[in-house]
């Protein structure tokens, strides 16, 4: 009756879909080399793990359920201090300081989804943008507690484990950052690939089609807005983690709009491409500042520019195509 | 004569000033194979919108197995066993056929808040989808691309989401709508063949598909009901000729 083509399994087909591919095994062993070639880069390099990570947390809402936010520095900020603040009250122990402080960017992401969930477009934009200016502006003007333009100073965090001190050099940083990295796009592919996850991909695909499919889409993207929150407030206690500061920068517009920037220029939904954007855009920076520091954003622009014309769906989704192409 | 499924009473919508829905009153017994029929711009899908909660009634009720659902939510009538299809695709674009019919029966199932069990442990939502996609003849294309599938092949899976929620009344919109005849006669057949005790009301604007298909037919014209009645006294009562038959199919 079916031929062997057509007969394809689904469920294998499924299953293929959620597979890991040689790409990404070849991808995480590429992250090691930092250890061994580029030392004196190592700090830039924890700072690449941190941002890919706020990056992933983005594409959760952005790329897979199709939430434009222009405010999730909020979040990663929130987890910056939280974890900062904690180690004032005299509990330094990192691992549980992250745990606590993802927890706590998911509870405030959790009320704040509320309202996102009721407004779409232009309205969410802006109502993204409020809240993180919002929260920026409180920050700055609670100088008692976050130190204001200062930043929060006297930040403690004890050794991981009681033995790996963070060292000066930053192996110790990378190597965490690069670890709870890791832990975070094993959980974030698992959601992703989850029957949760699929339904986040029809929101995003079709908003008027789920109620009519009996969906209670806005539980979902609420329950998608909390993890999210929580990824990117991992993200920003990583950061005040590693470098025992926290300044009021990690709450700024500008880190809210960087991300979104990263993820076009890496492709969105598919978590590889935020992590791909969040590397080129702070090598990028890191490089081209360094030649001339004013304009640096001059070039990030006619990169953005570029992809936007050429690969509409960011590097990683035109070199997919690229390979992808050749097989069918 | 049982308790009808569906029922609604005097519905009204008016968009502006200008009158949609007039006074609309209609009965679907179980089982029903009811046609709706009118001219373009009658108001069926505004009615439609109205019965699956899409849009809101000025007036009137809705009564599904005679529960008042005028002000219940589009999902929550879905849950309670009233699902549609839509005149214009209303499909997910870039996930393929599986994915999509999976996630209507998750759905259904209320596994879609799931968020650490993999998609593939729930082997019976994804069998229960391909079933459905192999019943209406999508097998083949279960597999690909939305986006790049056959309009005619996109009709079909705009009833496969509906049968996947497990409808107990089932509003079809136009479901050959732009679909060449041979391939609206097959789309018919799938209907045909859906289980005995499911209602049904759809809208088509072949006639010959209808009086084949509908056993009983409701005639909608300027948002009011003009005419409910078996399809050979439809045929041939005049006002119908005039307002319907006659102008817009000579
Ligand atoms: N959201 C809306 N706002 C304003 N007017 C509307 C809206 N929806 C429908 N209408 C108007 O209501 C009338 C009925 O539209 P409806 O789509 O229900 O007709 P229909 O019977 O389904 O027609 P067709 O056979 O072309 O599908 C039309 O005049 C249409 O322009
Ligand atoms: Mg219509």
């Amino acid at each position: 009756m079916l031929n062997a083509r057509t007969a394809a399994d689904p469920h294998a087909w499924l299953r293929r879909q959620a597979r890991w591919s040689p790409w990404e095994v070849v991808f995480w062993l590429a992250t090691i080399i930092p250890f061994y070639f580029f030392p004196t880069y190592l700090t830039l390099a924890s700072q690449v793990a941190v941002t890919a990570l706020f990056a992933i947390s983005v594409d959760l809402v952005l790329g897979y359920a199709g939430i434009i936010t222009l405010g999730h520095a909020m979040f990663f900020g929130l987890g910056a201090y939280f974890a900062g603040l904690l180690t004032k009250t005299g509990w330094g122990e990192p691992l549980s300081g992250l745990v606590l402080a993802g927890l706590f960017a998911a509870l405030i992401g959790f009320l704040v989804s509320f309202i996102i969930v009721r407004v779409q477009h232009l309205a969410l934009l802006m109502i993204t943008l409020g809240l993180g200016l919002l929260t920026a502006e409180l920050a700055n003007s609670l100088g008692w507690l976050t130190g204001g333009t200062d930043g929060l100073q006297g930040v403690d965090v004890w050794p991981i484990f009681s033995r790996f001190e963070f060292d000066l050099w930053g192996y110790t940083a990378y190597a965490y950052a690069l670890i709870v990295l890791f832990i975070g796009v094993v959980a974030s592919q698992r959601i992703v690939h989850s029957s949760f996850g699929l339904s986040l991909r029809g929101v995003r695909e079709n908003l008027t089609r789920m109620p009519a499919i009996g969906s209670p889409y806005r539980r979902h993207l609420q329950i998608a807005y909390t993890i999210s929150a929580g990824l990117a407030g991992i993200a920003g206690a990583v950061l005040t983690q590693t470098t025992e500061t926290v300044s009021l920068d990690s709450l700024s517009f500008q880190r809210s709009a960087d991300v979104v920037v990263m993820l076009i220029l890496g492709g969105t939904g598919r978590l590889y491409g935020a992590i791909l954007g969040a590397a080129i855009f702070m090598i990028a920076r890191d490089q081209l500042s360094g030649m001339n520091p004013q304009y640096w954003y001059f070039w990030i622009g006619v990169l953005l520019m570029v992809v936007v014309l050429v690969v509409p769906n960011g590097i990683l989704g035109g070199l997919s195509r690229l390979v992808r192409g050749r097989g069918t | 004569m049982s308790e009808p499924v569906l029922k609604t009473e005097s519905l009204h919508k008016s968009f502006g000033s200008l009158e949609v829905t007039r006074s609309v009153s209609i009965e679907l017994p179980r089982g029903a194979r009811h046609a709706l029929i009118g001219p373009n711009g009658a108001g069926k899908t505004t009615l439609i919108n109205l019965i699956t909660g899409q849009l809101t009634p000025d007036s009137g009720r809705i009564l599904l197995d005679g529960a008042d659902i005028t002000a219940t939510p589009v999902a929550a009538r879905v849950h309670r066993g009233l699902t549609r299809t839509f005149q214009i695709n209303t499909l997910f674009p870039d996930l393929t056929p599986i994915e999509a019919v999976t996630m209507a029966v998750c759905e259904r199932e209320g596994k879609a808040s799931q968020f650490w069990r993999p998609l593939t442990a729930h082997a019976e939502a994804i069998g229960e989808a391909f079933e459905i996609l192999t019943r209406l003849r999508l097998g083949d294309d279960a597999m690909r691309t939305t986006r790049h599938l056959p309009y005619g092949k996109q009709r079909l899976l705009e009833m496969a989401l509906a049968l996947a929620t497990k409808p107990k009344v089932l509003l079809l919109d136009e479901p050959a709508a732009g679909v060449p005849k041979d391939e609206s006669a097959m789309l018919f057949s799938v209907i045909a063949a859906l289980p005995e005790d499911m209602t049904i009301l759809f809208i088509e604007h072949d006639m010959s598909i209808v009086f084949t298909f509908a056993t009983r037919i409701v005639v909608l014209v300027s948002g009011g009901v003009l005419l409910e009645d078996e399809p050979d006294v439809v045929r041939s009562d005049p006002r119908v000729r005039e307002v319907y038959l006659g102008q817009a199919h000579g």
